[in-house]
């Protein structure tokens, strides 16, 4: 929590110094109040005093109230202002971040949850500093101050306060010691019955099939009374909470007048009124500094949420990416295009198998290459390689004859144009998803953009569209079908006119003319960039220069078609697998 | 604070399908009275109980505000004691009074909370259960048109919203009616003037207090509107964070980012403070009405109209004046909250369920596995017909293939053997009895079946192959994973068959496909389905589960859809669907000399290899 606030800058420091100086000054009005209080006792209990002086003193009290309000608005502008700019500096801190992360650390977060953390837990951390520089400060000033006001006055009042403020941080304590924990096991407890719940859902079918209603509502039944059981606990204990903090203040009032009238008993005529009057301003005094604690309590209702938060949110920004750059921009001269990788083995951090062992191969300039495999043989996770997604454990991937971690991230990406296996579209327009991104040259224009489109066979729907190439894609691209999606990152690629081409399994959501016509109208717009291709479809890579066969992590074959339909049984396998269930899929 | 965030954490979107975060807060009061009666009606049972708890409250104010009355006269006794000789009895007598009164009055409080507590934790719980076991009572096609992520928040969030509000709303309701009432009463009583500038005071504050809210509002949308932007900036630069990397994008990411924060910080300070106002707004109320009351009750006091105990019994009262105005508002808001909450939750309950099938007489024990079509026409809605007049005869003991394209209704025809769905016309028989006439359970216990989903459930492996049929004995459980090939890798685990299966256990999808086969091969029933059990494994895992069906369908009659032609070359039946309709059906040699549909699927792969 205190690490996270050393976000806050200079300016800052004066927004809460200004804070603090009215803070000071609104405590001060708030118990200068009684203290008129205590004036008009007098005057009234007082024979003969004069009507306008008692409203002298009434209008300086109004004045106080007035003031006291004045000086919390200003608090709490302050206030607003230092919580609002720092969540706003500290979500910009944790966005660069991330944009620096490789695909390790964003995968090792999950999109998911660094959405919560710049946005939930970074609200968080706003509330917790909005009321903190009203409360936490205020609340020590205002029971401190109070306190110093009433000491003098009678041992026997002070004693019932304090009294009272015991029982209240007793309260408090029960509660945080008790109920807090409870309400972290019942978080617990509610992802358990979601879990049963959606069991159910998901697995309706077989539910039904093996006639297992009863089963899954016993199970269901479980989780219920084990979250009723826990909530009961804690319900019942919180409704303590409110009849005892009415318990207390009303307590405190019959208190101080019970003793009171004792004290005022037991005095010398002389001081009786004097007394009096204290008695009627000492339970104002009282209530203050009940207040002040009950101010308390609700930071520490807040604060272990907040520290939850910045332990989240530390955690993004205190992580390192493991990727870094190199400094060269341009390759060696006349390899432009050309791929090599060198003895390359990878596994995951943490990872106990190597995903790909002891990969050599080398694609020439304007050479076509296709990867095939089964699933989990780490045909995806190879291409991943090239724009430094990951880094080889071992060995050395080469682009145009220099390793790729000597490069700076950005001209090697340069160089690169990569069509990911799920299409990904950006909310905006036709347009400016194609002409996405920065090459180091000019941006694509209209005509760049359209000639794309139109090798990408994605002209057709697009000029269907409303608004054609400024037709609106929304957030996900969840108004494209899949193969339009992936036409269109296809041609996003290719208005990048990179040297290299990286198609990570991009063409199995089209269907099978379209796949061929594209590649057909590929080859012949594209002559002299480099292409590697991912594939599940034999036919897509069946015309390749080269393909190698994947099995495991391990070379298997590599090779033309032919050549491979004659020597490669891992890839015999897969031919005759699987071309009867695309044929069927045609269909 | 007024953005209440359902803070769901890491698990925002739930895994896969068609989920979406559904704003369980998201007041939509539709018809509140309506929700309200039912939700009544759920509390039937505690009426009496909650009644009690809500006099007991109301009593408790009752105690609260009569409190300062008797301060009131303790301060005159006193204030008279300033010049004669004191009545201490008799103030000892009040305070003694007062003390039990405000004890009595804690206590009621509490009881009246814990009863509160009790009613509705049992109610949600009742909810809850209800809704479980509703999903198992729904039919099928309620599934389709909703996604789980809308029940799930039923059944978590909204609930718990409602568990929440009633729990606080309704003591609170009580008993800020009652204090509000009795103390407006009471200080009329005391002191009409007196009371008219305390009531005076506070509107004037209020007033105040309402405009400001008002105009915070349109901050706090425009808040929430632009962290929903940044929401899904993000996360569709986190999504496509590798395309983003690659093309260079950060720049451009970066600087919408930083547009849209730009704005957030604008509507975020605003609205903070604006939030933040309503603290020293309350305490100024609450001090204004203070200052008023002492002003003028000390210009009564000297006038000799009211005694100066007057006074201090207004200063409490405009406390218990003020406070229970604010919690009105706050009851208000939530109770809208609750409403719209049950809405969504009785909703779902109101759902049209599965017909009763108690009357049914007629049951197979078990079957020799005959099955007929009879000119089967089905849609899953009228209009959209997607089996038309399907006729087909299987003899016990055959294994039926079904093929053709997706979409050709594969999948539909199993549905409508287990009775997930209804036919629209005609007839399936089993062993010569139309299934309409049985109930579904029975249906159920003649078919075992596997799914291309390999669905488990967090528990042991034990568990998951027993799967709720308590008959199955250890021995069963281990000699069906022998038969398909399961038993030794079971065995290598740390705990063997009570090794539990959830997100850490590491089983590659062969694998959990292997244990539903397992699960389907100790229910031995005659009849078995198996849809496109193996469509998503590879080759070499394929063959394994293969065999292990070749096993599984021994002296069964079994229904297999497959994508891939080479698993069914062997069966006895092949139909081939298309659009529908069977276009074909015969062995596989029969199917390919016909030249037809079937032939052209099975030969086309040769063509695109070479």
């Amino acid at each position: 929590m205190v690490k996270i606030l050393k976000h806050l800058e200079k300016k800052d420091s004066l927004l809460i110094l200004g804070c603090l100086v009215f803070i000071v000054m609104q405590v001060w009005l708030d118990l200068k109040l009684p203290d008129y209080m205590y004036e008009i006792t007098m005057l009234v209990q007082t024979e003969g005093s004069q009507m306008s002086d008692i409203l002298l003193q009434g209008s300086y009290m109004l004045l106080c109230a007035v003031g006291s309000m004045g000086a919390a608005i200003i608090v709490g502008y302050f206030a607003a202002k230092v919580a609002a700019g720092f969540s706003v500096r500290l979500r910009a801190k944790v966005f660069e971040k991330t944009m620096s992360f490789s695909m390790e650390e964003i995968n090792g977060f999950s999109t998911a949850s660094l959405i919560t953390r710049s946005t939930n837990d970074i609200t968080q951390i706003q509330l917790l500093i909005a009321m903190g520089l009203q409360a936490i400060v205020k609340a020590p000033i205002l029971a401190v101050w109070a306190i110093a006001k009433i000491m003098g006055k009678s041992w026997q009042w002070t004693a019932a306060t304090g009294l009272a403020v015991a029982f209240l941080i007793l309260l408090l304590s029960i509660v945080i010691f008790i109920a807090m924990p409870k309400f972290k096991i019942i978080q617990g407890l509610t992802d358990n019955l979601n879990r049963v719940t959606r069991e159910n859902l998901t697995g309706i079918r077989v539910v039904r099939a093996y006639n297992a209603e009863g089963y899954q509502e016993a199970k269901f039944e479980k989780a219920n009374e084990d979250l009723t059981k826990t909530n009961l606990f804690t319900t019942r204990l919180m409704a303590l909470m409110q009849p005892s903090m009415g318990l207390i203040m009303s307590g405190i009032s019959l208190s101080i007048y019970w003793i009171g009238a004792y004290l005022i008993y037991n005095a010398a005529a002389v001081d009786r009124l004097s007394l009096f009057s204290d008695m009627v301003v000492f339970s104002s005094y009282a209530m203050q500094v009940i207040m002040a604690f009950m101010l308390l309590s609700i930071v520490f209702f807040m604060l272990p949420r907040a520290s939850v938060s910045a332990k989240r949110i530390n955690e993004v920004l205190d992580t390192e990416a493991k990727i870094l750059d190199g400094n060269l921009t341009a390759g060696k001269e006349g390899l432009a295009g050309e791929v090599e990788f060198k003895n390359v083995s990878f596994k995951y951090p943490d990872a106990a198998d190597y995903i790909l062992q002891n990969i050599s191969f080398k694609a020439h300039p304007g050479e076509t290459v296709a990867f095939i495999g089964s699933t989990g043989s780490g045909k995806s996770t190879l291409v991943n390689l090239i724009p430094r997604f990951y880094d080889a454990s071992d060995g050395e991937v080469l682009i145009d004859g220099i390793n790729v971690k000597e490069y700076s991230q950005e001209a090697l990406h340069n160089k690169l144009g990569y069509v990911s296996q799920r299409a990904v579209l950006f909310s905006g327009t036709v347009l400016s998803n194609i002409a996405y991104g920065d090459n180091g040259e000019d941006i694509p224009d209209e005509e760049m953009v359209k000639k794309a489109i139109e090798i990408a066979q994605g002209q057709e729907f697009v000029e269907k569209m409303e608004g054609q190439y400024e037709a609106s894609v929304s957030q996900g691209g969840t108004n494209f079908s899949g193969g339009q999606k992936q036409r269109l990152s296809i041609a996003r690629a290719i208005a990048r006119r990179p040297e290299i081409y990286l198609f990570d399994d991009s063409f199995s959501a089209l269907d099978y003319k379209t796949d061929r016509v594209l590649r057909n109208a590929l080859k012949k717009e594209i002559q002299n960039a480099t292409m590697l291709i991912v594939a599940q479809r034999i036919g897509t890579i069946k015309d390749a220069d080269r393909i190698i066969v994947l099995d495991q992590g391990k070379v298997a074959g590599s090779g033309t078609h032919e050549e491979l339909m004659q020597t490669c049984s891992v890839y015999q396998e897969i031919a005759y697998s699987q071309l009867t269930k695309e044929e069927l899929e045609v269909g | 604070m007024a953005n209440k965030e359902v803070t769901n954490d890491e698990k925002m979107p739930p895994q896969g399908k068609k989920e979406k975060p559904m704003g369980a807060s998201g007041a939509r009061p539709t018809n509140i009275k309506k929700a309200m009666k039912q939700l009544i009606g759920y509390c039937r049972k505690y009426l009496a109980i909650i009644l009690l708890a809500l006099i007991l409250g109301m009593t408790g104010a009752i105690f609260n505000i009569v409190g300062p009355d008797f301060l009131s006269q303790m301060t005159d006794l006193i204030g008279e004691g300033l010049m004669a000789e004191m009545d201490l009895d008799a103030i000892v007598h009040l305070a003694v009074i007062l003390a039990i009164l405000y004890g009595l009055g804690f206590l009621f409080n509490y009881i009246q909370g814990f009863i509160m507590a009790t009613v509705t934790q049992r109610v949600t719980k009742r909810l809850r259960a209800d809704i479980s076991t509703k999903i198992n009572r729904l039919p099928l096609k309620y599934f389709d048109k909703t996604s789980y992520g809308d029940i799930l928040s039923r059944v978590t969030n909204d609930i718990d919203l409602i568990a929440q509000t009633m729990n606080q709303s309704l003591g609170m309701l009580v008993t800020s009616v009652t204090m509000f009432l009795g103390s407006l009463v009471m200080m009329i009583y005391t002191n009409w003037i007196m009371a008219l500038s305390a009531v005076l005071s506070t509107i004037v504050g209020f007033g105040f207090m309402s405009l400001i809210i008002s105009k915070s509002q349109r901050h706090f949308i425009q808040q929430q509107k632009e962290l929903g932007k940044l929401n899904g900036h993000i996360e569709e630069t986190h999504a496509g964070h590798d395309v983003v990397k690659v093309y260079n994008g950060e720049k451009e990411a970066k600087k919408i980012f930083h547009d849209i924060n730009t704005r957030l910080y604008d509507s975020a300070w605003k609205s903070q403070f604006m939030s933040g106002l309503m603290m020293p707004l309350m305490m100024f109320i609450g001090n204004f009405g203070y200052v008023v009351v002492c002003i003028v009750g000390a210009l009564l006091v000297h006038n000799g109209t009211i005694s100066f105990g007057v006074i201090v019994a207004f200063m409490i009262y405009i406390r218990l004046f003020t406070q229970p105005l604010s919690q009105l508002a706050q009851v208000a808001t939530s109770l809208q909250s609750t409403a719209a909450a049950s809405e969504r939750v009785f909703e779902f309950l109101r759902e049209e369920e599965l017909a009763d099938e108690s009357d049914k007489k007629e049951k197979l024990k078990t079957a020799k596995g005959d099955v007929e079509f009879r000119n089967v026409r089905f849609g899953y809605s009228e209009d959209k017909i997607v089996i038309n007049n399907f006729t087909a005869t299987i003899k016990a003991g055959q294994k039926v293939a079904i093929v053709g394209p997706t979409g050709a209704g594969k999948t539909t025809l199993v549905n409508l053997l287990m009775r997930f769905y209804e036919v629209n016309d005609g007839e399936i028989l089993i062993d010569g009895v139309p299934i309409s006439k049985l109930t579904r359970d029975n249906i159920h216990n003649l078919f075992c079946m596997v799914l291309q989903d390999t669905w488990l459930f967090e528990g042991t492996i034990r568990e998951n192959i027993k799967y709720s049929k308590d008959y199955v004995t250890d021995e069963q459980v281990e000699e069906a994973c022998k038969a398909v090939g399961l038993h030794h890798f079971v065995q290598t685990l740390p705990q063997g068959y009570d090794t539990v299966l959830d997100d850490k256990a590491n089983l590659s999808s062969g694998q959990k496909q292997l244990i539903t086969i397992a699960r389907a091969m100790v229910e031995n029933a005659p009849l078995l389905i198996l849809d496109e059990a193996t469509s998503s494994v590879d080759t070499r895992t394929e063959a394994l589960i293969q065999k292990a069906m070749d096993k599984l369908m021994v002296g069964k009659t079994s229904f297999v859809i497959a994508h891939r032609l080479s698993t069914i070359k062997n069966a006895d039946l092949i139909m081939v669907m298309k659009d529908g309709d069977i276009i074909e059906s015969g062995n596989h040699d029969e199917l390919l000399k016909k030249k037809g549909f079937y032939f052209e699927l099975y030969n086309s792969q040769f063509e695109h290899v070479s």
